[in-house]
């Protein structure tokens, strides 16, 4: 095997080749929306776990607040193609979340305010993988992406990191989501550019 | 940004599906019962698809995506789709 050339083991971040097939970089941040923005009054927002058997965990704003927050730094890849890298957030860990939830579900079907969907097996919330992310470059999250707050989940496209989630249902069978019904590909890795069905 | 524009961006990926212009063509919201030309419905396109939508409930009438492949059409929001001829 030939010797690696110099600054080949040196990520070059602002390389393309640091980038999933058939993205592009971008520096600023596109706003992607497929409808109004909801307005949701922190007093009145809430998070729901809702398990195969109906059983029903909520989480206030404060009560998420209050909650162990982390800090991820973590690319972001759209299905539209562009890319921006190293994403400064703060959220809670999905396995904060679901951590003493009891269930046998497989799959989970994300719900935001406003109406989208977005589907995903259980195990891609799992294992430090995913966040309920409220906060985006020091700031509180802006509305238009997404805030009060986000699911974040940056190993899949973004369009499964639900903007204004409002809860997680947990399913022994998947349930496909928005886009995931109308040909975009039911799990969405950018890494295996995994965009439409059959891809 | 996320502003929406009026149904008549919906002509030219309808015309590629139907081969008709269809922005005169009528719809019903199942959401709310209001009555709607294309033409008229809210639609957003800074989305992985399109998305048309009811002006007065923000109920979705019509979702559009194009795949490398295929066209995908959802007209689950609207009752009927009533398309003039002749
Ligand atoms: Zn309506």
């Amino acid at each position: 095997m030939a010797p690696f050339t110099p600054g080949f083991l040196g990520r070059d971040r602002s390389a393309d080749t640091t980038l999933p097939p058939g993205q592009y970089l971008t520096h600023d941040f596109p706003v992607l929306s497929a409808g109004p923005t909801p307005r949701i009054p922190l007093d009145r927002w809430e998070f729901t776990v809702m398990t195969e058997a109906g059983v029903v965990r909520r989480w206030s704003w404060a009560e998420l607040l209050a909650l162990p927050s982390e800090t991820p730094t973590v690319d972001l890849h759209c299905v539209t193609k562009w890319s921006k890298l190293s994403t400064d957030w703060e959220g809670v860990s999905l396995d904060t979340l679901l951590g003493d939830v009891d269930t046998a579900a497989d799959y989970a079907l994300v719900r935001s305010y406003g109406g989208y969907t977005t589907n995903l097996p259980l195990e891609d919330l799992l294992d430090g993988k995913a966040w309920i992310a409220y906060r985006y470059d020091g700031e509180e999250l802006p509305s238009e992406h997404g805030g009060p707050a986000r699911l974040l989940i940056p190993h899949l496209y973004l369009w499964k990191s639900a903007k204004w989630v409002r809860g997680i249902e947990l399913l022994i069978e998947d349930e496909p989501g928005f886009w995931e019904s109308l040909g975009y590909h039911n799990y969405g890795d950018p890494w295996r550019e995994q965009r439409y069905q059959g891809d | 940004m996320t502003d929406y524009l009026d149904g008549n961006v919906l002509a030219g990926p309808l015309r590629e599906v139907f081969g008709v212009d269809l922005t005169t063509a009528g719809t019903r919201c199942v959401g709310c019962g209001q009555a709607a030309h294309v033409a008229e419905l809210r639609v957003f396109t800074d989305a992985p698809g399109i998305v048309a939508r009811c002006s007065g409930c923000d109920n979705v009438i019509m979702r559009l995506v194009r795949t490398p492949d295929a066209a995908w059409l959802d007209l689950r929001g609207t009752t009927a789709l009533r398309v003039p001829l002749g």
